[in-house]
């Protein structure tokens, strides 16, 4: 067969992602897209465009909002949800600790984080989603790598990492009782590199916290915390300011910035190419313990 | 690593590792994202601390794989895992697969999107059942390759004898399946003879390293570009957006053959003939679509086309069938119902199904066929006549594996209880 007649790796994880978006298109009756404006959640959004062209992306984009952004990533959403023509729900952890949903934890490593779970939960429930889209990546980290594309949920939103269904060749099982629903992670076999290497070769215009910027930061048990008026600070941590990017977006208290000169795509990719440290080797969130992804996971977080 | 720009132009092989632990399977699969830098040093002092917790005096690498709490505590891996890592050449997807419990489910569920299958024996025990029942497998499931990994060379002395006898004894089994392109290579995943760099104590071995043959094994004709098929997956009806007024697109991923723009085509189950206006692949108009892509297909006549359908050529269709007779491996625990009436899933239809007969089970211990013993149970294999409530558009297998493949679901549960290949 002619040479001609194959994809590059990159088309092949796309037509691959696009695949999975239109089959929870066609399983679920009430799905949305859980939007962080991190890079995996904007590729998403990027392949749900395309995935449907020319029609509208036929689900929402959901952000989880802990109130403790970076104000470029909430500019960076709203413009975003144009650009791709999408509807946007907001669920807030705010309203959820008004609520009496969730304590605020206290202390210097408070974090919204982990509350997030609740308010996720809670959203899902009152929209009636079956399906909630996500970003995960199974290179991202040791509970992911045996996440399913299609990954069940119980009536709890509880993930049973040891009861999953077989996924085989291009058939994916979303059957579910009422109340039950699905999380489904269409960049499951994308690497950090891929993502990267995507965005530029699409040329996706990306929050501009992932480039290189000059930021008040604090250090902290080795890693560099962005300054927030949210973020505790011990009486001895000392503000400075940086030449920093971020490597992903969450929550502002527990996501790391690295210190990097990278001002296009492509510096990225050089610097992604270099690294020798995961990406969530800059969350705080993860560091909590050996197993605190599956733990999170199992409880229902994205 | 990756140099500038070469991602542009980067192939992507999905394989699959068997092997149980004591094979070392763990350890080359460590080894393969050690010696190619696809491990990171956050992951590798994890591991380390962990290989210490255990009173290990090396890092373990095996440990890199395992990501489950109980498998950590175990030390067992109880589900496929997916590993990835890259060369400039290529990007490497690895579903990495239990060699002992469940060893048939999950190798099953790895192998069935494999382009590659990697087989790992104990030099100091040759081939074994184990080593059989693995192949056996790959070959069901029809992975187009096959490289059998001699490991735990440095523990026979690096011996060539050794090799020579390992090999003429897996050729004299493997030539009765169904196995197009096997290759061997003499390795020691815990020293790293042969895995990515050329070991220096096996001069008379002149073959490449695993991780050569990986980067340049040929797989761009592993495909099936002779029969087109494409199941429709979601129609897309945009209607209120200017242009597309009009506009109706059979979306879905081409699953073989090669579909042109004004060629004839023919729909089915209906059978109307209609030819091909435009092929859109995402937001652009494309003249051509061949697997694995993701397009929408515009018809120049209007028909009543829906999920399940599927688009193919008036001289080349799938046989249009409610019986069906198939390989099938048992998944659940639950042991399968004869005259039981299960959901079944077949490229993008639902339809139910009843198990009409059980022909025989496959003893994959010994490979040969059980008449007798006809009750199927977790991580059997048998070959079964299923009847089904409409008719579906199917392939041999062995010539077609997306229109040859179905699984069964079972309606109480929705579990998938059960993968199928077509015969």
């Amino acid at each position: 067969m002619m040479d001609k007649y194959y994809i590059t790796h990159l088309r092949e994880l796309e037509s691959e992602a696009v695949y999975i978006l239109r089959e929870v298109a066609a399983q679920f009756e009430n799905p949305a897209l859980l939007f962080s404006g991190g890079k995996d959640s904007i590729v998403l959004g990027w392949l749900s465009r395309k995935a449907f062209f020319p029609s509208k992306i036929p689900y929402p984009l959901m952000h989880v909002d802990t109130g403790h952004n970076f104000d470029e990533t909430i500019e960076y959403r709203d413009e975003f949800v144009k650009t791709i023509n999408a509807r946007l729900i907001v669920a807030s952890v705010q309203e959820s600790i008004d609520k009496g949903r969730v304590a605020e934890e206290h202390g210097k490593h408070a974090s919204r984080n982990a509350l997030q779970t609740t308010t996720l939960l809670d959203a899902l429930e009152e929209h009636k989603f079956d399906c909630a889209i996500g970003g995960a990546r199974r290179d991202e980290e040791k509970a992911r790598a045996k996440e399913r594309f299609f990954s069940h949920r119980d009536e709890f939103g509880q993930w049973d990492p040891k009861n999953q269904r077989p996924e085989l060749w291009n058939i994916f099982n979303g059957k579910k009782n009422m109340g039950e629903h699905f999380r489904v992670f269409p960049l499951s076999n994308w690497t950090e590199m891929d993502v990267w290497q995507y965005i530029a070769i699409e040329n996706i215009p990306i929050p501009s916290i992932y480039f290189s910027h000059k930021r008040k930061v604090i250090e902290r048990d080795g890693l560099l915390l962005a300054f927030s008026p949210y973020l505790n600070l011990d009486e001895d941590e000392q503000i400075e300011e940086r030449i920093v990017r971020c490597r992903t977006v969450g929550d502002m208290t527990c996501t790391g910035v690295w210190e990097s000169k990278a001002e296009s795509i492509e510096d990225i990719i050089q610097e992604v190419a270099a690294t020798r440290v995961t990406e969530r080797g800059g969350r705080v969130d993860d560091k909590r313990s050996e197993t605190a992804m599956e733990d999170r996971k199992v409880k229902g977080y994205f | 690593m990756t140099t500038k720009n070469s991602y542009l132009d980067m192939e992507l092989l999905r394989f699959t590792t068997a092997g149980s632990v004591d094979d070392g399977k763990s350890t080359l699969i460590g080894r393969l994202l050690f010696d190619s830098k696809s491990i990171f040093e956050d992951q590798l002092d994890a591991v380390k601390k962990s290989s210490e917790k255990k009173g290990l005096v090396d890092v373990d690498l095996a440990l890199l794989t395992d990501g489950l709490k109980s498998e950590r505590e175990q030390g067992i891996t109880i589900d496929v895992a997916y590993r990835y890592f890259a060369t400039p050449k290529r990007k490497f997807i690895i579903a990495d697969t239990p060699g002992h419990i469940q060893y048939t489910r999950n190798m099953v569920t790895g192998a069935s999107t494999a382009n590659l299958a990697l087989i790992l024996v104990d030099a100091r025990q040759g081939v074994i059942e184990q080593t059989k029942r693995h192949s056996y497998i790959a070959s069901l499931l029809k992975i187009p390759h096959l490289v059998l990994c001699v490991n735990k060379m440095d523990l026979v002395d690096y011996s060539e004898e050794v090799y020579e006898q390992i090999v003429a004894d897996f050729k004299g089994f493997v030539a009765k399946m169904d196995i197009k392109d096997v290759r061997y290579v003499p390795i020691s995943a815990l020293n790293g003879d042969n895995v990515v760099t050329r070991s220096k104590n096996m001069d008379w071995y002149n073959g490449s390293t695993l991780l050569h043959l990986l980067e340049n094994i040929y797989i761009a004709s592993d495909y099936n570009h002779l029969d087109p098929r494409l199941p429709v997956q979601y129609v897309l009806r945009p209607q209120k957006i200017e242009g597309f007024h009009d506009y109706r697109g059979f979306s879905g991923r081409i699953g073989s053959g090669i579909f042109r723009v004004g060629e004839d085509v023919t729909i089915l189950p209906s059978g109307f003939s209609s030819k091909i206006k435009s092929i859109y692949a995402y937001d652009k108009l494309v003249e051509e679509a061949f697997p694995p892509m993701s397009v929408a297909i515009e018809l120049e006549d209007d028909l009543d086309i829906g999920r399940g359908d599927m688009i193919v050529k008036p001289n080349n269709q799938p046989q249009v069938t409610q019986d069906i007779d198939c390989m099938l491996c048992w998944f659940s625990d639950r042991p399968m119902q004869l005259g039981g009436k299960y959901a079944l899933r077949h490229s993008t239809a639902e339809v139910r199904t009843m198990v009409k007969e059980v022909v025989y089970k496959m003893d994959i211990n010994n490979l040969v066929r059980d008449e007798d013993d006809r009750d199927v149970k977790m991580n059997d294999i048998c070959r079964v006549k299923l009847r089904t409530t409409k008719p579906l558009f199917i392939d041999d297998y062995k010539k077609n594996r997306f229109t040859g493949s179905l699984v069964l679901i079972d309606e109480a549960t929705n579990n998938t209880v059960a993968a199928g290949m077509i015969h």
